[in-house]
């Protein structure tokens, strides 16, 4: 790529607007799980200066190297999906994963998802529990004469 | 001129808004009575003025007018003439202007349809939505001017529309999901002025359900629209990234369907009163929320608008106000009120009510992935990422369950069901969807759990609610459009869920490099290359890439992508050639020339990708058919005949 | 409500926290730019507290540091280092004499693969290194002399570094 072209997509810690062009790279693969192994781990890597896109997504230069990377690490040196997450985290840290690490300060954010889902399972129980009581005193005896009467009428 | 009149016209807007508020909210002080029978004018008036502010800006925009900085910074002389329309809501100063327009605009509807509704409860409706339509309009006029000028700096023309936003997409994107967002303030409006009087009860759910559900339908095609645009004018092929400004439109969504579901409710049994007005409180809330994280620069996306500290903090104090001030409404009117009613669990209750604990737990883990890495940042000064696979991970499982809870939905009753009633249709449909949705997971490869279970619950909704359909049309010809409308809806998220399973996994992706008159295999077709030859737009130099694909039905097409080089900015964006049909896409993009006539060359194959956006479109009708009920109308005649008993008896 | 008023007390967005700090400069094999068959190692560039300038002539940024980086190689001791960041040899030596040389040492990262094992992203990047090799600093952006001021001098001060000539 010619430095002028460099130069336009480099705008360095300036906001640029965005280059709506999805990278195509033709890279060379041993067989198609390999293939398929890049595609899915170029998914989940940050771009560390783009607004928010996976390297997959984004024309600029640190993408390209990221993915030129990635391949590298997977077809060459045989790498497997967590070496080569734990290579990249390593270097650009926490940021450059889409998929927060687990760890003890992380927990919490994994976890809050769960303890959502467990208070709505437990609201739903109270309040079904409530439902069912006021459910179960409604028909008194009159009432339900009144109702079989009605009922055979039908 | 024309500039200065547009300002002028916002800020006379801004007074009937603020006169119109005080006329509506204080309509019990009796110095204010004369202003009372003049607030649906002040209301219609305040639509007047911002139709005549917003129509000055897309004037200056189609007469090239480069002395106001917005349309010099968002145009160019060679934009063809739609987009220069289309610009003007391509900045943050004049889609916010558009926002306002819409408010005004529902406000109107609101003010000449809504007639029959209690004098004082609609005074005060109209009121609130005045309040906010002044907060809106002041924010614009004193930290987001779309009419400020740029003399004597004037350039010569215009920094040029961003190539993306040149497209369809920005014409119909920006208005359907304002007209979403800002429509769920009617149904927020209602609540307040319904806390006011302190008077909840069935008809106040009767009122608000028209309103609010059409302003979902606004916003289900909105996001969906968008998503749609996203697919086709990236490149990358997808259509949903769970980035913060997607998660911000969407969160609200999630309530606003939370909130259609729990007026049904209260409209039908008198029940789930004080929730429902959370619901709607919390519906705009969340919109208000949304309009906060996309101008304000709190988070980091495409999307976003430019960042200034300064707007940010004035919505941060608008939202406090609002939500703090409606929600304290909320906590001194509703404390202590209780569900009054039983039901059993397999009732209609006990279903909506685990749609809306679903929908709203789904909603916190979206607001949570979406906020956490700024809390964390906060917290330990480092950085993280929350991306797709955090979002998927929690919100698939969260949807099957919502589906398979709408798979008994059409056999309930309300209050309680036999369970053989229940087992006759839901049973009985099983096996056929467990073969259905077993034969489609077998064509699939890779195969996955997951997507055996999305398929087969959206086959067994789609089965349970077609045999209700068939056993109510044998009793009685005619059905509520209620409930055809419900159908639709259910069937439209049916549809979509086995859109975005196999769209999800199916999808075949290949990056290759092509030589004139190579030809490569894309799944079971067959793709020629047949070499790029130059092409001129009405504003862009390009390469197009010509391409037959082959079927194996030796039916074939041409597509033809394009490198686009805009003269005005020299901004380079990529076209992709598309061939859509209702069971797949076929997706081509250009990538870099290779040397020697070669390019690389992204080709897609996307099968049922348009069931994503065409169960949506089903659902925003479905939503919208459930209001047109005979019901909705009937009501409003024998409520002003009521009301004219009582004006009579007074 | 409170999301709001934090996130705007976060810093700038842009900048990455390096994930290296603390842990040693990492391996690496290298050219010099002025001698391209002398190959340099990571061993090589121990001994002294260091300044490792990433930098690139396509980078209008770098052009605006190059003054202070000038400055605090003629006034202060402390070991200078280039790291020519994906660019073509020919057009860094002609920057260079154009404006003058403030490196030490400035080795070649022709394709940024040196970049990687860094965390780098884009030019220009500074790290501070110490006797040892270990990465006690890193600036995402330009070296000014605010960032002298308050970053770098204290932190070379503890090392034993000082400015010829006070006004720290």
């Amino acid at each position: 790529m010619s430095r002028g072209v460099l130069i336009v997509l480099i705008a360095v810690f300036v906001q640029i607007s965005v280059w709506a062009a999805s990278p195509v790279d033709v890279y060379q693969f041993d067989n198609e799980s390999q293939q398929a192994r890049y595609k899915s781990l170029i998914e989940e890597f940050r771009c560390p200066k783009c607004l928010n896109t996976n390297i997959a997504g984004s024309d600029a230069p640190i993408a390209q190297d990221l993915r030129r990377t990635v391949h590298r690490l997977v077809v060459v040196e045989g790498y497997s999906d967590q070496q080569v997450r734990d290579f990249l985290q390593a270097r650009y840290g926490d940021f450059v994963l889409y998929n927060p690490p687990l760890n003890t300060r992380t927990v919490l954010i994994w976890v809050m998802p769960g303890v959502l889902g467990g208070v709505g399972v437990l609201v739903l129980m109270v309040l079904l529990r409530r439902a069912h009581r006021r459910g179960a005193i409604e028909l008194d005896a009159d009432d339900k004469s009144r109702l079989q009467s009605i009922l055979d009428h039908d | 001129m024309i500039a200065e009149f547009g300002q002028l016209s916002l800020a006379l807007s801004a007074c009937l808004a603020l006169a119109s508020g005080i006329a509506g909210l204080g309509y019990h002080v009796p110095v204010l009575r004369s202003l009372r029978a003049s607030t649906v004018s002040m209301v219609v008036g305040q639509f007047v003025f911002v139709s005549i502010a917003f129509v000055a800006l897309v004037t200056s925009f189609v007469n090239d007018d480069f002395s106001v900085a917005y349309v010099a910074n968002h145009s160019n002389s060679l934009l063809p003439w739609q987009y220069k329309v289309s610009a003007t809501w391509g900045g943050h100063e004049g889609s916010f202007l558009l926002w306002i327009l819409i408010m005004s605009g529902w406000m109107l509807v609101l003010a000449t349809r809504g007639v029959n509704y209690p004098p004082r409860f609609f005074a005060r409706v109209l009121g609130s939505l005045s309040v906010l339509n002044l907060g809106f309009i002041c924010f614009a006029l004193f930290t987001s001017n779309p009419f400020e000028r740029m003399i004597p700096m004037t350039p010569a023309d215009g920094g040029d529309l961003n190539p993306l936003l040149q497209d369809f997409g920005l014409i119909v994107h920006p208005p359907l999901l304002y007209a979403g967002y800002v429509g769920l303030a009617v149904p927020f409006a209602f609540a307040v002025a319904a806390l006011m009087e302190n008077r909840v009860d069935a008809a106040w759910a009767r009122w608000s359900r028209p309103w609010t559900n059409f302003a979902w339908a606004f916003l289900t095609l909105g996001i969906a629209l968008g998503s749609w645009w996203a697919y086709y004018e990236l490149g990358w092929g997808g259509w949903w990234f769970w980035d913060p400004v997607e998660n911000a439109s969407f969160m609200p969504w999630l309530a606003a369907t939370a909130l259609i579901h729990s007026l049904a409710v209260t409209e039908k049994r008198g029940t789930f009163k004080s929730w429902t007005l959370l619901l709607a409180i919390t519906a705009f809330s969340l919109s208000l929320l949304g309009a906060f994280i996309v101008r304000s620069g709190v988070l980091t996306s495409v999307h976003a608008f430019a960042v200034d500290p300064e707007r940010g903090l004035y919505i941060l104090v608008f939202l406090a106000a609002v939500v703090g001030g409606s929600l304290t409404l909320y906590a001194l009117r509703v404390a202590g009120r209780r569900a009054e009613i039983g039901f059993k669990i397999l009732s209609r209750e006990f279903f909506m009510l685990t749609n809306n604990v679903i929908l709203v737990v789904a909603l916190a883990v979206v607001l949570w992935g979406t906020l956490a890495p700024i809390g964390y940042e906060a917290l330990t000064g480092d950085k993280i990422s929350i991306g797709v696979p955090f979002f998927n991970l929690f919100f698939v499982p969260l949807m099957l369950t919502l589906a398979l809870a709408l798979v008994l939905v059409p056999a309930l009753n309300w209050k309680r069901t036999s369970w053989r009633a229940v087992r006759a249709t839901t049973l009985r449909a099983l096996p056929v969807a467990a073969v259905l949705g077993g034969v489609s997971w077998y064509l699939t490869s890779p195969k996955s759990a997951v997507v055996l279970a999305a398929l087969i619950l959206a086959m067994w909704m789609i089965l349970t609610h077609t045999l209700d359909v068939w056993r109510r049309l044998r009793r009685t010809r005619s059905q509520p459009l209620a409930y055809w409308g419900m159908t639709l809806a259910h069937l439209g998220f049916a549809m979509t869920i086995m859109g975005v399973a196999i769209t999800a996994t199916q999808s075949i992706e290949e990056d290759v490099r092509m030589a004139a008159d190579e030809v490569v295999e894309l799944g079971e077709m067959q793709v020629r290359f047949l070499g790029v030859r130059e092409v001129d737009g009405p504003n862009y130099r390009a390469q197009q890439g010509v391409f037959i694909v082959t079927e194996p039905s030796a039916e074939s097409f041409e597509l033809r992508p394009e490198k686009r080089q805009y003269l005005a900015g020299g901004n380079m964006m990529t076209e992709a050639g598309i061939r859509g049909g209702f069971l797949a896409d076929t997706y081509i993009s250009l990538g870099e020339p290779l040397g020697e006539g070669a390019w690389a060359v992204r080709l897609h194959y996307k099968p049922l990708v348009r069931w994503v956006w065409f169960g949506a479109l089903l659902m925003a009708l479905g939503g919208a058919l459930a209001v047109t009920d005979k019901r909705y109308r009937r009501l409003r005649e024998r409520q002003s005949a009521t009301d004219a008993a009582a004006k009579g008896a007074v | 409500m409170g999301v709001g008023y934090v996130g705007f007390s976060l810093g700038d967005r842009h900048q990455l926290p390096s994930a290296l700090l603390g842990k040693p400069f990492p391996q690496f094999t290298a050219t010099l730019l002025y001698e391209p068959q002398t190959r340099v190692v990571r061993e090589d560039i121990l001994g002294l507290p260091t300044l490792v300038n990433v930098w690139a002539t396509w980078c209008p940024t770098c052009k605006a540091e190059h003054a202070e980086l000038m400055r605090i190689a003629a006034t202060s001791d402390v070991r200078l280092i280039g790291v020519n960041y994906k660019d073509s040899r020919l057009k860094a030596m002609r920057w260079l004499a154009d404006y003058g040389d403030p490196y030490d040492i400035n080795i070649v990262d022709i394709d940024g693969a040196l970049g990687v094992e860094l965390g780098v992203y884009g030019a220009p990047e500074t790290f501070l290194l110490d006797a040892d090799g270990n990465i006690v600093y890193k600036r995402v952006g330009d070296v000014n002399s605010r960032i002298w001021r308050e970053e770098l001098a204290p932190r070379l001060a503890q090392m034993g570094v000082y400015r010829a000539g006070a006004e720290l």
